[in-house]
């Protein structure tokens, strides 16, 4: 009787293993379509290592030689807002706009160019490097920041991430909620 | 379709069309102010660049209604009898050629010096980049952006 209730036991302690290495796996394949939106142009123009945001679709450097600033919003004579208005302008070839148009601050640069996903997976969610953030506020970052919105509505010449918003939230969520896992749950035992 | 009222050159105006009029033509169509000149209309060439509160704006795609409630300052307004540091420095060392482009660069300037009194070439260089002289007075501006530097410096 006792060895019986022991392989019972045992059997629904494996399960529910099982049950959440499997719910942490999918939230790591989740996350891995969403580093496929953090590595496009639209989030790595302005996520990038130095001081300069690059721009298009190809990331060429940013005209005009904006630099980054202590703010991420440009030197006094050359802020970002200087040109890039609150929308997308209707003319073509001009600036694009959303509200609050900036750079990461210098402290928080979150440049993922040349990262695995693995490693972009612990550099979003180290609060050292994400300026401090929880991931209730990243969430908060990728679903309602406007500068992040613009992304999927970037005006006439620039492609859009390979998800819709919507799905690209979604996916986030689905990763933080399964403990935002770096990796399959096998290769990192 | 409300008017907008805003504060340019110091005095306040009232303007009666679209909020999505770009501010160049309002200043130049509506209140007079020719001074502030149409280059690229795409925020490309800084010589539409006048100040929007502390900031350089490029007017030709700044919307009328960001500048409500707000103050503007033209090349017009920037000093009484041309006497601003950087309009004497402009005199000084005759930067202009054609002269086109000249108002926007004189605007830029006077932000960047507002903020960074004694700027080095590359503090010149970084403000400037989006102010383009196809005359190419460049070597010009940047002399004279440092003897407005030293002027401003003398009238403290």
């Amino acid at each position: 009787m006792k060895l019986a209730v022991a392989v019972v036991g045992a059997a629904l302690l494996a399960a529910a293993s099982n049950t959440g290495a499997n719910r942490e796996d999918e939230g790591w394949r989740a996350f891995t379509e969403v580093a496929a939106v953090l590595t496009h142009p639209r989030c790595l123009n302005c996520h990038v290592p130095g001081d300069s945001p690059l721009q298009g679709d190809e990331g060429r450097p940013h005209d005009m030689n904006v630099r980054r600033a202590a703010d991420g919003r440009g030197t006094p004579a050359a802020r970002c807002t200087n040109c890039h208005q609150t929308a997308n302008s209707p003319a073509p070839h001009s600036p694009p706009g959303a509200p609050d148009w900036r750079l990461p601050p210098p402290s928080a640069r979150m440049a993922w160019r040349g990262l695995t996903t693995e490693e972009i997976c612990r550099s979003l969610k180290d609060p050292g490097r994400n300026g401090g953030r929880g991931l209730s506020q990243l969430v908060e970052h990728v679903s309602k920041d406007q500068i992040v919105n613009w992304g999927w509505d970037p005006g006439p010449g620039r492609g859009a991430p390979p998800l819709s918003h919507g799905e690209f939230v979604r996916r986030f969520v689905q990763w933080a909620e399964s403990g935002a896992p770096c990796g399959l749950f096998q290769e990192r035992r | 379709m409300a008017a907008i009222e805003l504060t340019v050159n110091g005095e306040r105006r009232t303007a009666d069309l679209d909020p999505a009029t770009p501010l160049l033509w309002v200043l130049r169509d509506e209140f007079g102010l020719t001074g502030t000149k149409f280059g690229c209309g795409i925020a490309q060439c800084g010589a539409c660049t006048v100040r929007l509160d502390g900031d350089a704006v490029r007017s030709c795609v700044t919307p009328l209604s960001r500048a409500a409630g707000r103050r503007v300052t033209t090349i017009e307004g920037l000093s009484e009898g041309k006497r601003h540091a950087v309009q004497q420095a402009w005199l000084d060392e005759q930067v202009p050629q054609c002269g086109y482009c000249q108002p926007g660069q004189i605007m830029c300037a006077a932000v960047l010096l507002a903020h960074v009194p004694d700027p080095t070439d590359a503090d010149i260089d970084d403000a400037l980049a989006g102010n383009i002289c196809r005359c190419g007075t460049y070597v010009r501006i940047r002399r004279a952006v440092h003897r407005a530097a030293l002027l401003a410096k003398e009238r403290r």
